[in-house]
């Protein structure tokens, strides 16, 4: 009798949901949106933005070198950068961006270095703006290896070998798998911060609409006088809202899937990451005990609210709880730890994170998942509470 | 069958303290009569129906439906009970017969029967042109027929209405007056609640006058006229409620 009862009233919930619009946009449209908007779109404009200033040719004015033709030929000669004549006012123009870097020769530069005499080259930069890094850098370069020729010819002429200033080499060897690695930690971290707000984000209008929005409407008291107990009607509650948020995420990660999404940090150009079915399989199964946790604590709130508006109002803050610790989760540096483990919603993004790049800790998986579980549990508890209290449920 | 034993209901309110809302109410309602309970607002109507509905629980005494406890057995009071009042507002995203056969389901009926039920409801209220519309796209008649049929769907031997007929039109009003009648006739335990005097006159075996939450007078109409020496039921009313009335605000 009650499981058919919630059958009965899961059915009903499920039809009512799917006809109302604010929850069809809620669910579909803004992740139809946000997901290319935010992975692709997003990722695709920084891309873009780094290219470009790369492949800009940067204006360099030079300070000096008129007493040193080779190191002023050779700066020429480098591509992509454009000498300027200098104008009096550049420490100006460097601080307003209107160039980027200012190269200053000492005097006598060429004539000095024929006699071993200690000297420096002085480049002005903004430091930390795109377009002036990357043309401090290819002044830089050039300048690092002429410095590199002359060192060289030294050697030569006291009949000295290169290895006497280099005695060994040193290079980094990436040992990870590309798809482990680099971009696609970030990459993970963004899809698990993504998780956490669409499962929030599927449940937050059902859950409204289904407890305040009665309320408003003036079926609560209709179904109250059916024989469905109060515990069952909160019960099968939690559960629409909760499909509703697992649906809503698997439509993301489809469409996810379907855009093999660019890496956002622009590291290997080629490397294409997109989220595995294993990978998506496993997320998902790990979003079930969340949906449950956020649709119990979303139907609490909402419960205590005599109107849809008023919902509206209480549920605002907790977005914002909810996504502090997925954005945490995001920073480079927090990984998981048997403390971590336990933290709800973070202990998930963290995980989430980890599969998405294909990294199974199963003892972290039993650990998080058992206690979301437990936090679900008691979050549905607290709403059955909530809903069964008169004061509640008839507050004017 | 309603037995109403010393039923009460007491609210807890920051700015006026300890309401009693219904204040040791006992009644009887038998089967084949109409029980009115007649009140100004805020008398404590809505709360004693709703206790006898179990959407609210008593904070003492209790009543019996149907040989069910209210407080014992809820789920079995329900089963038992149609209950409509102006608050008890339709699914607007469900057509008519959706909303119908969802609370025929939940009142565990079988698809075979449910599907004879509703359509010899639909029949008899002249519903079938509105069947598949959506109940946020029906007039108010069409709303109130919706909601009486969501009532008799599983043929409950108890009727509970309260207020049924506020804010409605003459002709609206109608229907439902008509249909009370009928569920009398049809031999079931019928209780209603208004304040309208012709309602009562018309429709009553026994009308019960209620103010601050308690019962103050009780019988047919014409055991009032005797007890009250008055004719007019809207004197006896207000005879009988005068020495207790204070502007209510409890709803």
């Amino acid at each position: 009798m009650s499981a058919r009862n919630i059958g009965i009233v899961y059915r009903k919930e499920l039809t009512e949901a799917l006809r109302d619009r604010r929850t069809l946009i809620t669910m579909f449209v803004l992740p139809l949106i946000i997901f290319p908007l935010l992975s692709v779109g997003f990722g695709a404009m920084i891309a873009v933005l780094i290219g470009k200033a790369k492949e800009e040719s940067p204006k360099v004015m030079v300070i000096g070198g008129e007493d040193s033709p080779n190191v002023l030929a050779g700066l020429k000669k480098v591509p992509k950068i454009q000498i300027v004549p200098l104008e009096s006012n550049w420490k100006e123009q460097v601080v307003n961006k209107q160039i980027p870097v200012v190269v200053e020769i000492p005097e006598g530069f060429e004539r000095n270095l024929a006699n071993q005499k200690e000297q420096t080259v002085l480049i002005h930069d903004y430091e930390g703006e795109l377009k002036s890094e990357t043309a401090k850098n290819k002044v830089e370069k050039y300048f690092n290896e002429y410095r590199d020729s002359v060192v060289k010819d030294r050697l030569a002429a006291r009949s000295l070998p290169v290895s006497i200033l280099k005695p060994f080499a040193i290079k980094p060897h990436n040992v990870a798998s590309p798809e482990k690695s680099g971009g696609a930690l970030f990459f993970g971290g963004f899809i698990a911060y993504v998780v956490v707000f669409l499962c929030l984000n599927g449940g937050m209008h059902p859950a409204m609409d289904l407890t305040a929005g009665e309320k408003e409407r003036g079926t609560m008291e209709t179904i109250l006088s059916s024989p469905i107990s109060r515990s069952h009607l909160v019960l099968t509650t939690a559960l629409t809202t909760a499909a509703l948020s697992v649906i809503s995420m698997g439509i993301s990660f489809a469409i996810a899937n379907s855009l093999n999404t660019k890496p956002i940090q622009a590291g290997e150009a080629d490397t294409t990451l997109h989220i595995g079915v294993g990978a998506a399989l496993s997320v998902f199964i790990m979003a079930v005990p969340l949906a449950v946790l956020f649709s119990s604590v979303l139907i609490t709130i909402s419960t205590f609210a005599k109107s849809y508006k008023e919902a509206q109002s209480y549920i605002m803050p907790l977005i914002f709880i909810v996504i502090i610790p997925a954005i945490a989760a995001m920073l480079p540096g927090v990984e998981l730890t048997p403390k971590l483990a336990l933290v709800p919603i973070l202990n998930v993004s963290l995980l989430c994170k980890e599969l998405v790049i294909g990294t199974y800790h199963w003892n972290y998986i039993a650990i998080i998942f058992a206690s979301t579980c437990v936090y679900a549990a008691a979050a549905l508890f607290l709403a059955i509470k909530m809903f069964q209290r008169e004061s509640v449920l008839f507050r004017s | 069958m309603i037995e109403a034993r010393g039923l009460s209901k007491r609210f807890q309110d920051k700015k006026r303290g300890e309401i009693r809302a219904v204040d040791n109410v006992s009644f009887t309602c038998q089967p084949g009569k109409i029980y009115g309970l007649l009140g100004a607002n805020g008398a404590g109507k809505t709360t004693t129906l709703r206790m006898l509905a179990t959407i609210l629980e008593p904070t003492d005494g209790t009543a019996i439906v149907c040989g069910h406890d209210v407080i014992e057995q809820p789920e079995k009071v329900r089963a038992n009970v149609g209950f409509l009042s102006t608050a008890t507002a339709l699914y607007p995203r469900l057509t008519a017969q959706e909303l119908v056969e969802y609370f025929g389901r939940l009142n565990g009926l079988d698809e075979a029967t449910l599907k004879k039920r509703v359509d010899s409801i639909f029949n008899r209220l002249d519903m079938n042109g509105f069947r598949d519309r959506r109940c946020d796209k029906l007039s108010t008649g069409m709303k109130q027929k919706t909601s009486i049929a969501r009532t008799l769907v599983h043929d409950p031997p108890v009727m509970i209405f309260d207020e049924p007929t506020n804010g409605l039109d003459v002709m609206t009003a109608r229907t439902i007056t008509a249909f009370i009648h009928e569920c009398r006739n049809n031999g079931k335990t019928v209780i209603f609640s208004t304040h309208i005097m012709s309602e009562v006159e018309k429709l009553c075996d026994t009308i019960g006058i209620i103010q601050s939450g308690k019962l103050l007078s009780e019988g047919t109409l014409a055991q009032l006229r005797d007890q009250h020496h008055e004719q007019d039921l809207e004197d006896i009313f207000v005879k009988v409620v005068a020495p207790h009335y204070a502007p209510a605000e409890v709803n």
